[in-house]
Formats: C-alpha cells, structure tokens, sequence
C-alpha cells in the first residue's frame, strides 16, 4: 500500500430491482457522478457505488422505481470511537495531506432545542382564533426605529421620518446563497418565490446577476469580506444590503471559490478574472473591531443615500449577545445571526462540525441582552440555520426573532436531497452547481413554484399556531416566551432560553 | 391556617375573568361611591369572590398636591419598614389608617394605612429623575422588596380600595360611601386560583393610572418584555399591570395622547390601514412598525382612570362586552347594560364600545385645556427636570 | 489588452492631478469642513458637486467617506485631513489630497483616481477593481488587500516610500508599485496581478508561490507609465521616482490556484 491507495469505503450501494429495471437508462442520464453506465454487448447498466453520493436523483426519477441506495453494508468495528466515519476522514487526509471539505449543515447529532420546545393553546380562559375566518396578521417590518415616535397628532402625520424598513408580508426570507455556490436558476427562483411572497432573498457574496435586477426590489445585495461584484450600483440596486461578519457553518473562516466554479458568468457577476479561485478573507480588512463595523455600515449608507437599511450577520458564536449589542450599537438597522447547524456549499469539515453554538441558545441570549440594555425595539432580529419547518418559525419569533431566514429548506424544496456534495460542483439537481447540463435541469418558474407552495403552507401552518395562541398578529408572538414550555431540558438551558419547564 | 403555600400573584400568572364599571362626572363635581357599588354588585354573577375594588379620582382634595400612598401591611415589621423608607425619601404631611368597617363576608384583612407626602426636594434633586419618576422607583421599591408591604396606590388625589372579597363587600368594608370622587371605577375578579392576597386585587394602579380589565391577553410576554426594557418590574406578572405600564409608557413618558397609546394597544389591522389614502397608511405603518410590541392581542376590555378621566377600550376582535351611556355631564360604563342602568334608568345614548376605537371621557376643564396644547408629542426625557425647591411645594407654603 | 488599459488609468491619474481645481477650473465650488460631522460634511460636499464639477474641500478634520461613490467628471481637492474611507466606492472620480490621508483610502474603488501628496494608513485599495491610487510618500500595513482585476479593468497602485507589512495580502489581480521597501509578508496569498519592487526582496522574505524577477519587457510599458504618472503628479515635491524602470523586479504568484490542493472532498 502506497500514499496513494484509496482505503475508504464506499458509502453507499445503489441497487437494481433487475426484474423491474426496463433499461430506460433515465438513471443514466441522471448521474453526474457516473455511478449508472450503459455498456453495450451485452446491454446492460452497470453500477458504480464508489461514485455514489446518495442525491436520490437517480431513485426519484426511476419510471420503474427499481433503484434504492442502501448504507454501505460493511460492517463497522464496534467502536464508538473509531467509527467508519471517523476512520474515513483519517483515511482520506493520509492520502491526500488536505483539509477535509464539506457541505451544507452539520449533520452531527448535536441537540436540537427547537425539538425541545412546545408552543402554548388557548382553553377557556382566553379564546383561540380561528385564522381560516378571522383576520390574522403574518405581516412584519425590518429596520431600526427610534424608540419614541414623533407624531403630530392633530395631522395624524409623523413628525420625524422613520428609517428606512423592509416589508414582510410573511416572517420567511430566503438565506443569503451566492450565484457560484448555488446555480444562477436556483437564484432566479428565490428571485421569483420571494417576489411572489412579498419577502426578500439574498444574492450573497457572489454579486448580483443582471438577469436578478428585475427582482431587486426583493434582495439583499451582500457585502462580505471579499468584496465580490460590490460597487455603487450593486448597493444601490438592492432593497437592503447585509454585511455578512460570519456564516454559521464556518464562523471565523473566510470562503473559497475554487476557480472550477468561475465560469464567464460567475466572473461577470463577481467582477473576478474567470477561472481564478475566489477568496473571500477571513475577516474584513476594514474591520478589525466594533467601531470600524461603524465605519463599514455608514460607508453603505452614505453610498446608498440612506434609502436603504443595512443587516449585519454573524455566525452564532459564544459571545454572540454582547456581539450583537455591539452591532446594534453601530448602527446595524437588522441584526442576522445564524447558526452552527447552519448550510453552507462548502466550508471545512472540522469547522462545520465543531465551530459555534446552536441558534436558539444565540437567539434567545441576544433577545435577553439586547432587552436588558432597553434597545431591543430600536432594531430587528433575524435568525437563521436550521430551521426545518413551521413550528420552528414559530418558535424563534416566541424566542424573539422578528423574521426567520431558510436556506437548505428552500434548496430541498427546489430538489435538494441533502446529500451534501455542494462542493463538488456535480449537483444533480442543478443547485449548487454551475455545468450548464446540469443548471438547465432547474426551471427558475418550476422551481419557484415550489419553493412558494412551501412558504405558503407554512404561513398557513404559522396562522394556525398562532390562533391557538389567541394571537392575531405576529407583532403579538415576537420574544412571547410565555408561549413556550421546555421538555427536556436542564435549568440551565431554561434559564438561557427564558422559558419555563412543561407544568409549570 | 396559612395558605402561603399557593402562589401569589407575581410568583405566578393567574388568569381571571370579571367584571369592571365606571363612573364619572364631565363637569368635575363629585358623587359618593353608592352609584358605583349598585352597578358592580348587579354583575355579582361575573366574580367569584376572589377579589374586588375601587379606584375613585378626586377625593383628597385637601392634599390634592400630595401623593397620597394606600399601603396594605401583613405585619408589623413590614409597616415598620415600609415607614422607615418613606420617611427617608419623603416628607409626610399626614398619615392615618384607612377606616374601615368589619364585615361578616372580609376575612383576613391587612392593616391598611394612607400617607399624604410630598417628595424629599433633596434627594429628588439628587435623583436625576422628575417626580412622576422618582415616586415610581420607590412604588417599584416598596412592592419588590419589602416583604408584607404593598403599595395599592400612589397617584395624587385619587385613591384605590380594594381586597378579597366580593366587591360589595369589598365597599361596605372600606365605606367607600362616605368617599366623594368625580370619577369612580369598579372590578369584581374571577381568578382562575389565588391564594387570596389582597395585593392582588384590581383595580391596579401606578401614580394616578388606575386600570380595571377584563379578559385574559394573549400578547403578555411581549408586551412585558417590551415595558421590562424601560425599568417597568412586571411584579405581579398581570396583564392588568402590564396594560397600566404600557399606558404610562406611552401616554406619560413617551408624551402621546392616551387616546393615541389606547390606538397603538389596539391598533388597525393591516387590512384596514392598506385601505387607507398613502399618508394616512403611513402614519399608522410608523406607529405600528415602532410600536410593534405594544400592540395588545386576545380578549380584553379595560377603564382606564386618570387626573384626564376614563378611557375605555375593547380588543380589535371585541372578544369582551363593555357598554356606555350617557346623562348629561355623568357618563356610565359597564362590562353589563343592565349595570348602567340599575344606577341611571333614563341613560341615554346606550351603546357599546367598538372593537379597537377608544372611548375617551375627559373632564370638561381637562379637554379645554387639551385643545389649547401643540398636536406633536413631547417625551418626558426631553423636558426640563422643573423641581420645586424648599421643604413643601409652593403651593402648600403659601396655603 | 494590458498596455492600453494601463495607459488609460495612469492617464486618468495625470487628468487628477492636472485638472485639479486648485489650479484654476470652470465651475468650481468650495466647501470648508471644520469640525463638521461626517454625515453633514458629505451632505454639503455632495451639494457642491451638484452644481459643480469640481470642488475644492477645506479643512477637512477626519471626516470619513469624502468623495464616496463619486462618478466620472468630478473631482474634489481636499486641504486638511479627510478621515478614513476617502474614496470609497469611487466610480470614476477624481480626487486630490494636499496632505495625508488615514485609513482605507480607496476601500472597494470601482473606477477613477485618488493622489495624496503625502502619506495614507492601513489597508488603502481595499478590494479596489479599477483605478489608480497615487501616494507620494508612505502607505501603512496591507495596502492592496485582495485587489482584484476584472474585464477591462485592473487596478493599479503606486507608492512612493515605504509600505507596511502584507502588502498585497490575497491580491488577485492589478498592479501595486513601490519605490521605497515594504513590509514582512509581501503578496502573502497572492494569486493574481504584479507587485513591482524597486529594491528587490531578500530570497527568505518571499513568500511560498510567489516568484521574484526582474521586470520583463513586457513589464515595462505598464511599469513606465504609472512611474511617469507619479512623477508628473509630485513633480515639484521631490526626485522623481523613476530611473530606469528596467531595473526594478516584479513580485507574481506562480499559479493562480495557489490553495488547489488545500482541499479533499
């Protein structure tokens, strides 16, 4: 055995129903990765497991449904130690000497406190409301306010101007993704789904496509450490810009385009030479401490007139609280902080895994702080990474968030099957890639329907919530932990999420 | 017996249902509590004899400049305490026992004192904070950390009487007819379980805010976390006490018109205000998007009592009933018709209260004063700190 | 493609330096900062240049993001201190400091031209894509960072003395020019563009990917004409940075993918 023999397993085994296979080779023509091969003389398809990255897209579009992937069935050594995976990674790195990469959230049985967290119906003493009759308000503002308001109220006209605010008609964003992670149609569909919601998405780092300005009136321009495609007319574009501080996949790291990715369009987009990596530096080199984030939001607003709120983001890390009393402090109109469980298209294996804290404990510490310093009314608060469904919207906005922002949900309503093969650039389902044979698989109009159907059950599913709560705004269910029990649960992390135990 | 063992009101949230009336008289004359009784004990049926009260406006007038403190006391020790610390951050003109009157039906009662005081002119200089302020931190101080002592109410001519008990009952006790107020409110309480504390009793108060309510809200959390920012201790963990510091929020600090903080509690709908000419839709966008936490949701009717009057206001679903009706310069209102009517057969112009629109009663020198003020509001913190120097008031010094 | 684009930039520099207002303009206006916030100093500055193109900016006292954004066609002469971020998102604009500038000068320039007949601070032409910065004297630690050159644009950067350390940090493209000695870590993560060096590096002071040679005659027109754009915009302050441009060396990376094999799936 040289350095260079593969010692790792397959992790997967497709296999073929060959009394329902018909030969269509459909899963052929599916795989990126090879693992379906026609060989002529005879025909036959062969499989290649190896190559196998468990997208499903194969299975999916099966007519015969005659394909499953099954785990690899090695059998493990028995150690809770040395698992296969842990034996894996130590395998790969003795053959290559490289950083693991990895994608989208961690998969790491790390708590889930959502899952800890039950929501609060009205008996008796108060009513429920029925949303499906009754009005019920999902509507939300972002933006910083003043904490009195000048009014005359003879005119019925404010005195003094309000900053600038986004219009929520729902209390769902899209994540920040880059054209060059995810797909130029996969961008156009957030494009269209959060037009269509009256919501926003974010073009992320990577610059703002021209075929995306139609929408922009619905996008946050993104300003992050490598400056990708930012100049005056990108900021000014934009409904809202975000400094992006950190990701909560990879807090405390820098991106890494590989120059595979920067095809003509991505470099037009990113205003970099095609080809070349794209390095997004670990921090920004304006900023090395609170008051040079100062400096970098009132740089945007000066750029952009004042017409535009400015959302800072930060990975969701120890001291997130004091962070973002910090922030809120700067200047920030909108403080975004996401969370370790959090996806990203490529970023570190270790740093995903091991690097931050989960968003709900973030969230409720930042909620609490930013009350204790009576400045929480004066700026909004969006939370990010993980969240998986309805209920856990609701969760984070009884938490204090005042909107949720989702990525990898909207990703697998477009199609994604969280195999977590972004990095790769063979995405199956023309997300996180840029082949042309592969982007055209994702219908921007498909796609975007979708990604609206989903937006609108759980909307459907967040009004249901809230009438058993008595509550016919959502004004009425941001930071009401009262509306939470905890299951599960030390003090401890009570006492962090400000909630009380169920029974009590 | 001791029943201490079952939570008070602070240690945890009791919902109750109720009853709530009030009284008053536009032209500032004054009327004994004998209207106010009849109408609160016609809706006996709507309290479950866990709790009743009065808040009555105008009944000191020879200490009309002082703030007159009810305090209730479970001990010695407490009232001792609770002296103690007036005496160093106050000067008293007079301090008495609340008479009162045993009853067969009144278990229990505290010891219940009245001290008319004027602040310390020292120290509330030394303060920073204006009077209004000042007397707050100490209310705040009395009721959180003086174990047995509370504080009923702390306003400037006005009063608030009330226990455990039925509120008739809770009348009789305090002789509430040998009071003389322009303005008289009533509760009768239907908690779900109290321990029977008499701090816990309606209506609640904060300087001359007096507020009855009825219904169970559903935004409390946020709206406490929202007032909690501002230094407002939710002791009591009541949507009646966090409905009374929103008003102070915004009505005294935040210097809008009560009837304008009553319309940010029970704001329009987006429906309503996207129907609206754009600056109108404007405006209400700004007072609902900078005051989102305000915005009070699920069931509730409450009276508001001030040194302006009453203000009434049902929930925007109007899930409570609150009616009103007039004769001549007297106004009535009631959750029931009939307890209007048992005081005022001949009530005129019977209605109820609309969903979301404020009712506002103001006495007639109030409202003429009113219209002579600027339209734009003025923040408390943006006055200048005006305290009286010397030992008294001015007034009383000349008096 | 190289050549032309050069001598478009460094004559874009020369326009600055020589259509400054001080020297006598058509329309030109004036604003005096003093102690002005920045907000209400960029208020009034922004008014000027709307009435005209050129503006003189006196006493200025630290007042960030003076000629933010600005578009081609105008200029502004600034007296005094402008504070940091001067220039930002510049788009075309030209700007003349008689003085120092501090922090971030140039942060994230689009287009346009920025000479400081003097000393800058830190991290100047911060992820700057086109333009020309020209700095008579020194320039504080990781002037260049992540400079990036797309299309038809590639920035170019000319200091006259020394530079602090990382200069060129992750540069990706356009050109840094330094007549006086820079820093440790020169062009550390550099994947792209040319570092030109009057006095060449030590051999343990270059980096790992990065190739240290004498300039090229490919080298030498681009080279020679920001030299001349210096020389002609400090021409009364001093030597000329110049002599032979044939003796100066050049910094590259050896890949563009210097980090290709950092990475396992």
């Amino acid at each position: 055995m040289d350095a260079t023999t593969n010692c790792v397993l397959p992790r997967y085994r497709v296999v073929r129903d060959e009394a329902a296979c018909t030969g269509c080779a459909q899963c052929v023509r599916s795989c990126a990765n090879g693992v379906h091969r026609l060989r002529k003389d005879p025909d036959r398809i062969v499989i290649n497991s190896r190559a196998c990255v468990n997208c499903q897209r194969c299975v999916v579009f099966c007519p015969e449904l005659a394909l499953t992937i099954r785990p690899w069935p090695q059998v493990g050594t028995g150690s809770s130690t040395w698992t296969a995976e842990a034996m894996a990674d130590i395998a790969k790195q003795a053959q290559t000497g490289a950083v693991l990469l990895s994608s989208m959230g961690t998969p790491a049985p790390y708590p889930i406190y959502w899952d800890h967290l039950l929501l609060n119906a009205s008996q008796v003493t108060n009513p429920s409301i029925d949303p499906l009759r009754e009005p019920m308000e999902t509507r939300v503002f972002l933006g910083s306010r003043p904490e009195i308001l000048k009014i005359n109220e003879r005119e019925r006209r404010v005195v003094e101007p309000l900053p600038p605010q986004l219009k929520l008609d729902v209390p769902i964003m899209f994540s920040a993704m880059s054209f060059g992670s995810i797909s130029l149609n996969a961008q156009k569909a957030l494009a269209l789904a959060a037009t269509e919601l009256g919501t926003f998405f974010n073009v992320g780092e990577g610059g703002m496509h021209c075929d995306l300005e139609p929408f922009a009136d619905h996008a946050f321009a993104q300003v992050a450490s490598g400056r990708f495609g930012v100049d005056a007319h990108y900021l000014n574009t934009a409904a809202a810009i975000e400094i992006k501080i950190g990701q909560g996949a990879k807090p405390g790291i820098g991106g890494h385009l590989p120059g595979e990715k920067i095809n003509s369009e991505v470099s037009r987009t990113r205003m970099i030479p095609e080809g070349s990596d794209a390095i997004s530096p670990a921090p920004h080199h304006d900023i090395y401490s609170i008051e040079d984030l100062r400096q970098l939001i009132f740089s945007i607003k000066e750029a952009t007139g004042y017409r535009k709120p400015v959302a800072v983001k930060i990975a969701a890390v120890h001291n997130a609280a004091a962070i973002a009393s910090g922030m809120a402090r700067t200047g920030a109109d909108i403080i975004v902080v996401d969370g370790f469980r959090g996806g990203t298209g490529a970023a570190p294996k270790r740093i995903r895994d091991a690097v931050g804290i989960p968003v709900e404990l973030a969230l409720a510490a930042i909620d609490q702080r930013l009350r204790d310093e009576g400045i929480r009314s004066m700026v909004s608060l969006v939370a990010s990474g993980s969240i998986r469904n309805s209920a856990d919207v609701v969760r984070a906005i009884a938490l204090g968030a005042d909107a949720c922002s989702i990525g990898s949900a909207a990703l697998i309503a477009m199609g994604c099957h969280q195999c977590r093969d972004c990095s790769s650039g063979r995405c199956n389902w023309g997300i996180a890639t840029q082949r042309a044979a592969l982007t055209a698989r994702l219908r921007p109009e498909e796609a975007a329907e979708r990604v609206v159907n989903l937006v609108r059950a759980w909307t459907a599913e967040i009004q249901e919530m809230m009438g058993g709560m008595g509550i016919n705004a959502v004004d009425s269910l941001r930071g009401n932990r009262l509306m939470l029990r905890g299951v599960g649960l030390n003090e401890k992390e009570l006492d962090i999420l400000g909630v009380k135990y169920a029974g009590e | 017996m001791t029943r201490r063992n079952i939570p008070r009101e602070g240690e945890v949230r009791i919902p109750s249902g109720c009853a709530i009336a009030g009284i008053m008289d536009r032209s500032g004359a004054r009327h004994d509590g004998g209207d106010i009784l009849r109408s609160i004990a016609l809706m006996h049926d709507r309290s479950n004899g866990l709790g009743g009260g009065f808040a009555a406006y105008g009944i000191y007038p020879d200490y009309a400049d002082l703030y007159a403190f009810h305090i209730m006391y479970e001990s010695r020790e407490a009232r001792a305490a609770a002296e103690a610390y007036l005496e160093h951050f106050y000067l008293c003109e007079k301090q008495e026992r609340i008479p009162t009157e045993e009853h067969p039906a009144i278990k229990n009662p505290p010891d219940i004192w009245r001290y008319f005081m004027a602040p310390h002119p020292m120290r509330l200089a030394a303060s920073g904070l204006d009077e209004a302020e000042y007397t707050m931190q100490h209310v705040f101080h009395i009721n959180g950390k003086i174990e047995g002592a509370f504080v009923a109410s702390s306003g400037k001519d006005m009063g608030v009487f009330k226990g455990v008990g039925y509120p008739e009952d809770i009348g009789a006790f305090y002789r509430i007819g040998d009071y003389r107020a322009w303005a008289w409110t009533a509760h009768g309480r239907f908690p779900t379980n109290t321990p029977g504390w008499w701090g816990g009793a309606h209506p609640f108060t904060l300087l001359n805010w007096s507020v009855v309510h009825n219904g169970e809200i559903s935004s409390y959390d946020a709206n406490r976390r929202y007032v909690e920012q501002f230094g407002y201790d939710c002791e009591l963990q009541t949507d009646t006490e966090v409905i009374t510091y929103l008003f102070d929020l915004l009505a005294r600090r935040h210097g809008l018109s009560q009837q304008m903080a009553a319309h940010i509690m029970a704001a329009p709908s987006w429906r309503e205000i996207d129907a609206m000419e754009p600056d109108r839709a404007a405006f209400e966008t700004a007072l609902r998007t900078v005051y989102a936490s305000a915005l009070v949701n699920g069931p509730f009717s409450i009276i508001v009592g001030s040194e302006e009057g009453l203000l009434a206001l049902n929930d925007r679903l109007k899930l409570r009933a609150l009616m009103v009706a007039e004769k001549g310069p007297m106004v009535y209102l009631a959750s029931e018709q009939a307890a209007i009517q048992v005081v005022c057969p001949d009530a005129e112009n019977v209605r109820s209260i609309e969903g979301g629109v404020p009712f506002v009663v103001q006495r007639d020198d109030v409202a003429a004063a009113k219209a002579g003020e600027a339209a734009e509001n003025r923040a408390v913190r943006d006055w200048p700190l005006e305290h009286e120097v010397g030992v008294l008031p001015r007034k009383r010094r000349e008096a | 493609m190289t050549d032309a684009t050069h001598t478009l930039d460094a004559g874009k520099a020369e326009a600055a330096a020589g259509t400054a207002a001080l020297t006598g303009g058509t329309a030109t206006g004036e604003v005096t900062l003093g102690l002005a916030h920045f907000k209400e100093a960029n208020e009034q500055v922004r008014k000027a240049l709307a009435s005209a193109d050129a503006v003189v900016v006196r006493d200025a006292n630290a007042q960030r993001y003076l000629g933010c954004a600005l578009p081609a066609g105008k200029s502004l002469d600034i007296l005094g201190t402008p504070g940091n971020d001067l220039g930002c998102y510049l788009d075309g604009g030209a700007i003349v400091v008689h003085g120092n500038g501090q922090d971030q000068v140039g942060n994230t320039m689009n287009d346009g031209a920025i000479v400081v007949h003097g000393r800058i601070g830190d991290a100047a032409g911060y992820a700057m894509r086109g333009g020309t910065i020209l700095v008579r004297g020194d320039c504080g630690w990781r002037a260049g960072i992540h400079m990036k050159e797309y299309a038809g644009k590639r920035p170019a950067i000319v200091i006259g003395g020394d530079a602090g350390a990382f200069l060129g940090e992750y540069m990706a493209g356009g050109v840094i020019v330094v007549g006086g000695t820079p820093g440790d870590y020169v062009g550390t993560g550099m994947h792209g563009g040319v570092i030109y060096l009057r006095h060449p590096l030590s051999a343990e002071s270059i980096m790992d990917g990065l190739i240290q040679e004498l300039v090229g005659d490919e080298d030498i027109p681009q080279l020679a004409a920001l030299l001349a754009a210096y020389d002609e915009a400090f021409a009364s302050e001093g030597p000329p940075l110049g002599g032979d441009p044939g003796s100066w060396y050049c910094l590259r990376a050896a890949s563009a993918r210097p980090y290709g094999g950092l990475y396992a799936h």
